[in-house]
């Protein structure tokens, strides 16, 4: 294969992430129509999709302000939440680490599900490419994303309850992370993982605040892991 | 008057924003470049697979928008995503699926 250039990976970057516009859309605009009907201000709509840059967060954030429930609790749960993009931020450290701190505060910044999905699959096909390469790739991924996530954030809380519940945006959620799963299911210890990881879950899903989402991440991680070194071992043996 | 108070819309914006910046950051902006050991690179390889199922497995199963009870529609649209994202190994292909089983369903049986 020709060696690849930045610019060819920011192109690649640019590819891996336009399929998501598809439901990144959907899921701004409802954020927007969720929002307004709790009664945000657009303004607000908008400040809360330009600095929290997490739709899952930021949902829990509104149902749970309209909840009147107290600011530290809304925002420890959101945070929970969110606690995933510290384990992404841990995972794309092996590759992103030695870039220079504005661009990795850059690539803070913009990490969503979709680009560290897109970004970790391919910087593990490609171990070959420099950071300058795999950063392009990223900041590629997410240029699609995060102008349009803003923009439909706006349209959303503009055209507030207009659309109708037949259209079951809702599930667009649910779907673009199957979707970002499947491909990842590369050996029996990625599907180890995956199914701890589902167990753990809904047998914890009474737990309040998605503490049980982090008993099951981390069980995964321990689970895949341990499959990876039994079957590494069962390797060297046979 | 509306719902909810402005400050609290605003005092959970700063305290999320800056919260998810630093959740985000924690490990790119400080270990850096420092080598990490193999068996936590072990486990962070099942980071995405580990996290992103747990997260899902409830909005299937306990769907808000159906007040959180088992949807045949949704159970369906997820298991053709699912499928289909193995069979064709493309995160769009299995979008479209998913979708067009999810919208395929409702009409059938809503």
């Amino acid at each position: 294969m020709t060696p690849q250039t930045t610019k060819s990976t920011y192109w690649q970057g640019v590819r891996a992430g336009a399929p998501f516009i598809l439901v990144l859309v959907p899921f701004a605009l409802l954020f927007g129509v969720v929002a307004t009907e709790a009664g945000f201000t657009v303004i607000e709509t908008f400040a809360y999709s330009a600095l929290v840059v997490a739709g899952a967060a930021q949902f829990t954030a509104v149902q749970l302000l309209s909840e009147h429930a107290p600011t530290l609790i809304i925002i420890a749960t959101a945070l929970a939440v969110n606690l995933r993009m510290a384990m992404y931020s841990a995972s794309l450290t092996p590759h992103l680490g030695r870039a220079p701190l504005g661009k990795r505060a850059l690539v803070a910044y913009l990490m969503v599900d979709q680009a560290y999905a897109s970004a970790i699959l391919e910087y593990e096909r490609h171990p070959e490419w420099t950071v300058p390469q795999k950063l392009a790739f990223y900041f590629g991924a997410v240029t699609p994303l995060f102008p349009l996530w803003l923009t439909f954030t706006v349209v959303g809380a503009m055209v507030g309850n207009a659309i109708p519940p037949e259209f079951a945006l809702d599930f667009a959620v649910p779907i673009t992370f199957l979707a970002m799963i499947a491909p990842m299911l590369r050996t029996g210890a990625h599907v180890v993982a995956a199914l701890v990881s589902i167990t753990v879950s809904l047998a914890l899903a009474f737990v309040p605040y998605s503490m049980g989402l982090l008993v099951a991440g981390a069980a995964g991680m321990i689970a895949g892991a341990q499959v990876e070194l039994w079957m590494a071992r069962r390797g060297a043996v046979t | 008057m509306r719902d909810v108070a402005t400050l609290d819309i605003w005092i959970v914006l700063i305290g999320l924003g800056l919260g998810s910046f630093a959740l985000r950051f924690v490990f790119l902006g400080i270990i850096g470049d420092r080598p990490m050991p193999p068996w936590v690179l072990r486990h962070l390889r099942y980071t995405a697979v580990a996290v992103l199922p747990g997260l899902v497995a409830p909005m299937v199963m306990w769907p808000p928008a159906t007040g959180g009870t088992l949807d045949a529609p949704r159970l369906i649209a997820a298991a053709v995503t699912i499928i289909a994202g193995l069979v064709t190994r493309n995160v769009l292909a299995a979008i479209l699926s998913g979708a067009a089983a999810l919208y395929i369903m409702l009409y059938l049986l809503g």
